[in-house]
């Protein structure tokens, strides 16, 4: 159970290391061990809008019944990689197939639900008129009942979509996307743009879906719901795989808290704090993200009684990302990714994750 | 790879839906767009009012003139349909498709096996309808306060002229379409279609129009369609027909490759 993630001095050949794996697992029997097949996949696939490269060298591939989330922040490649499984959008090179085929096939597409960012829906129709019509292409949709039911819409399919809520729309795009009864269900960024409560109430009905034994993938660049949702989390990052496993392991990964301060120590001193995983200064103003924060202060505070502005607190992915990006982006220099430590995460198998990255040399010991 | 091979074969009815299923489709997107363009008032009322509008004003109050050896109600009658149709066509194609492309909700569509041509065919059906109401109230303004006398034979066969013209300008609503951004749609519609409307001789009669006009009119779509439905009445210029629908054939080609083009770029790009 490997994590795969690049290891600063050469990202790309660790992805593929990491791939052949994900392989060796998949042969294995997959996350159910039930044999069924590969419902969505991309193999190698690069693409490039001008010179923007926005997905490079992607090798993915997903198990009929498996929710996956692809995380990551804007600009990851997340909606890339979702419009080339579903034939939106011709890879530049490699390939995307939706069960086994061409995904622009009309065969294939009967198959999945697509619930993607629409700035604007058409609002003159009424929510029954619009999954009367979504339905009408697809040889077997469901009931429209049940799709009414399964997107929380009692008693709004009469009205116009212009006139509903924005949780309110959002369950109408699901129920767009469930209506023909797909096989695979995409959904990029479900919840964007929602409240708590408008948040909540879809994630249970992809939970639904998912125990209903679907397939299931999602994009979004919130932990907390790629961890409620998926039983495999794809990290993304400027278009690569920076890391992927089950929820836990990526936690463990992810987990830290940043630690802010005014401080007059070398960058030399820093890096030589404990549990350190990331640096980012700016002046004197000093930005730790630390496995453990406790053991880090204390040797912070000893080692510099004179900085001032101290701050704890959680390190949200934008930080967790800085962790794990900025050693591809420095070469493996200071304050490059270091192996996830058993201590901090502790919830979560985290002893899995110490893997092949404790090489790297930035563990305290 | 080798676990592609545990793939079932998707149902055969999945690939090529049966005739029934494909009916209900294209009746449903047709009825989507019909109810959307009602629903909508700004875009129904400017697209029948100002044709109307401008025939109670012009082709009312001049009914008596004569021009090209028909009254000028009947001359005025073909010129403002042809306004009235080129008009729903092109905003309903131009507008429609920029705005739900740009908007995301094409693609998708696009994403679901929803079979391509029953999105075009439903908005062409729409057009069609409402080009089809255009010609009505306007031949029902001529027939009654215009004093237009022409025979039914005559007069269906205008209406018929009048209605097809829709397909030219749908095609080029089409191309704006996939070219133009959701704000900027209606402002290019606009700008192509009242200068073309006025030196196609929509507004003020071809005869009358300036000599250097006139020369520019020989080159629009709208003037080749304006001096079709003229020739039902007998007041066209003695251009052949059949120069004016080949013109029209090609015109309607080239948009509809424009479009295409406009469409194979969105699959290389990404909005919203």
């Amino acid at each position: 159970m490997s994590i795969n993630i690049g290891d600063g001095e050469d990202g790309e050949r660790c992805e593929r290391a990491g791939a052949v794996g994900r392989r060796a697992r998949g042969e294995a029997g997959g996350r159910s061990g039930d044999g069924r097949g590969i419902v969505a996949e991309l193999e190698w696939a690069s693409k490039s809008f001008g010179k923007v490269r926005a997905v490079a060298d992607l090798d993915f591939e997903m198990r009929a019944g498996e929710v996956v989330a692809l995380l990551g922040p804007n600009g990851a490649g997340k909606t890339t990689t979702v419009r080339l499984l579903l034939g939106l959008i011709r890879p530049s090179a490699g390939a995307a197939r939706l069960f086994g085929m061409d995904p622009s096939r009309t065969a294939a597409r009967v198959r999945v639900g697509a619930m993607l960012q629409v700035s604007k829906v058409p609002e003159t129709l009424e929510v029954r008129e619009h999954i009367e019509l979504f339905s009408s292409y697809y040889p077997h949709p469901l009931p429209m009942a049940e799709v009414v039911a399964a997107a929380g819409l009692g008693g709004l399919e009469g009205r116009l979509f212009g006139k509903l809520s924005g949780g309110q729309r959002q369950r109408v795009l699901f129920a767009l996307a469930l209506c023909g009864d797909p096989d695979l269900l995409f959904l990029d960024e479900p919840s964007a743009g929602l409240d708590v409560e408008g948040r909540r109430s879809l994630w249970e009905r992809i939970a639904a879906r998912k125990r209903s034994g679907g397939s299931v993938l999602l994009t979004t660049h919130n932990l907390e719901e790629a961890d409620f949702l998926a039983d495999r989390i794809v990290l993304l990052d400027r278009g690569r795989v920076l890391a992927e496993g089950t929820p836990d392991q990526i936690k463990a990964r992810v987990a830290g808290r940043t630690v802010r301060c005014r401080t007059a120590l070398a960058p030399g001193e820093l890096e030589r704090l404990p549990g350190l995983r990331a640096v980012r200064r700016d002046g004197d103003l000093v930005e730790l993200f630390a496995s453990e924060p406790e053991r880090l202060v204390a040797a912070l505070l000893a080692a510099d009684p004179a900085l001032c502005g101290l701050e704890v607190r959680g390190a949200g992915l934008e930080e967790a990302f800085l962790a794990l990006t900025c050693g591809l982006a420095a070469g493996g220099g200071a304050g490059s990714v270091v192996g996830a430590r058993g201590g901090t995460a502790a919830t979560a198998g985290a002893a899995d994750m110490r893997g092949n990255r404790q090489a790297n040399g930035k563990e305290a010991a | 790879m080798n676990a592609l091979a545990t793939h079932t074969g998707a149902p055969p009815e999945a690939a090529a839906p049966p005739r029934r299923r494909l009916a209900r489709i294209y009746w449903l997107e047709a009825l989507s767009e019909a109810r959307k363009a009602v629903r909508l008032p700004g875009f129904i009322l400017p697209a029948l009012g100002f044709p109307v509008m401008f025939y109670v004003l012009f082709g009312v109050a001049m009914r008596y003139g004569t021009l090209g050896g028909v009254t000028m109600a009947e001359y005025l009658l073909a010129t403002y349909g042809v306004f009235g149709v080129m008009n729903v066509s092109l905003f309903a194609f131009g507008v429609g498709v920029a705005g739900e492309r740009g908007q995301g909700w094409l693609l998708l569509k696009r994403a679901t096996p929803m079979p391509p041509l029953a999105l075009f065919a439903g908005k062409l059906a729409m057009a069609l309808l409402f080009s089809g109401g255009v010609v009505a109230l306007l031949a029902a303004i001529g027939l009654g306060p215009g004093h237009v006398r022409a025979p039914a034979a005559t007069l269906a066969e205008l209406a018929a002229v009048l209605v097809l013209g829709a397909l030219p300008f749908a095609a080029m609503g089409l191309a704006i379409g996939y070219w133009a951004g959701p704000s900027s749609a209606p402002m290019l519609c606009n700008l192509l279609s009242l200068p073309m409307s006025f030196a196609s001789g929509l507004w003020i009669p071809y005869p009358l129009l300036p000599a250097f006009v006139r020369q520019v009119a020989h080159g629009l779509p709208a003037y080749h369609y304006a001096q079709l439905a003229l020739k039902v009445i007998g007041a066209g210029t003695h251009e052949p027909a059949g120069w004016s629908l080949l013109y029209l054939a090609a015109f309607t080609a080239g948009m509809l490759l424009l479009a295409r083009l406009g469409y194979l770029r969105d699959e290389g790009r990404t909005y919203g």
